[in-house]
């Protein structure tokens, strides 16, 4: 594996996934690929010279030229309110990665697989399902994923239809308010919910956990209150609450 | 994975680009031990304050500073603290 210097790159499709957030898919010349749960660094440059860097989860594994990020707004943030609201095909930015050798998971003689998301903590989760399910270990894998509403979950789609026979196992967690007939509680991840929804400590899953700082704090403390082993947990923190 | 404010608090996952200028590697999966409270953990994991120019990171346990990366153009800096030794797991 290869990170190198900045590359260039560009903008080839930015997609809507959900009223704050978008999917970009970005074309970058000589990418050496990447393992699913890596991140990469984005700079950006404006025409007065002023650089700024931000970190960002990818949704794509594998090699390829194209790479894939999913991007939520930060109403006050310097960069992403660019990406998500400004950012057109054909803009140039520069990458540098595949970054990251911790958060990552590959196929091959596993056993259970837990994926635990809150908001766009999806991102390098969603890499991890479509590895998985692409190398036929969909049925290892179970994934939590936490979000205010059903309107606030980006790739709902996809992981709908990976979800099907003998795909991926998905529990939906709303925390604000949920669909019209669902019948499970809504509100903060909670040590029943993680219990129903997770692969027993006995099993000894390794378990994958990103989302904001205090969620994945919240969620790994429960684990470990379960009787997971905390050298199984892996966990990706980005800043806000 | 960033928050936008100045000098954003995430973890070593983010530090993953400024520590590969230092190292020319991945470092984050190494383990790293606390000199304060003697916590063994991923570098992944340790508490990280970062900004264009620097990251702090720091020991999730006891939060003293293990060490701190700098940038000043192209050079990078790397400054110990706390840190007591690195495990290859």
């Amino acid at each position: 594996m290869t990170v190198g210097g900045w590359r260039p790159g560009r903008v080839l499709e930015a997609l809507p996934a959900t009223p704050s957030a978008r999917i970009l898919r970005l074309e970058v010349p000589g990418w050496p690929g990447s393992t699913a749960g890596q991140h990469v660094d984005i700079r950006l440059t404006a025409e007065d010279g002023y650089q700024a860097v931000r970190s960002y989860s990818l949704g794509s594994y594998g090699p390829g030229d194209t790479i894939e990020l999913a991007v939520d707004e930060i109403p006050e943030g310097e960069v992403s309110p660019y990406l998500v609201e400004d950012v057109l095909p054909g803009d140039e930015l520069e990458v540098k990665g595949p970054l990251g050798g911790y958060f990552v998971w590959r196929p091959g003689g596993e056993g259970p697989v837990q994926l635990i998301a809150g908001g766009s903590g999806i991102v390098p989760l969603m890499a991890m399902v479509r590895a998985a399910t692409d190398a036929g270990a969909a049925a290892s894998v179970r994934l939590l994923y936490s979000v205010r509403t059903a309107s606030d979950a980006i790739y709902r789609d996809e992981l709908g239809q990976l979800a099907g026979d003998g795909g991926v196992g998905l529990t939906w967690r709303y925390t604000r308010a949920a669909p019209d007939g669902w019948t499970d509680p809504v509100g903060r991840l909670d040590e029943d919910a993680l219990r129903a929804a997770t692969w027993e400590p006995s099993q000894e899953p390794i378990v994958y956990v990103c989302g904001p700082t205090g969620f994945v704090e919240h969620v790994a403390d429960a684990l470990v209150g379960l009787g997971h082993e905390p050298a199984r947990i892996r966990t990706e923190r980005f800043g806000g609450a | 994975m960033r928050a936008e404010n100045a000098a954003s608090v995430v973890d070593g996952n983010a530090a993953a680009g400024m520590l590969w200028d230092v190292f020319g590697t991945d470092v984050t999966a190494l383990v790293g031990v606390c000199g304060g409270c003697g916590d063994a953990a991923p570098l992944a994991e340790a508490v990280v304050e970062i900004d264009e120019t620097a990251a702090i990171v720091r020991c999730r346990s006891c939060t003293h500073t293990l060490f701190t990366v700098l940038r000043d153009g192209d050079e990078m800096r790397l400054v110990l603290g706390m840190l007591h030794e690195i495990v290859r797991p």
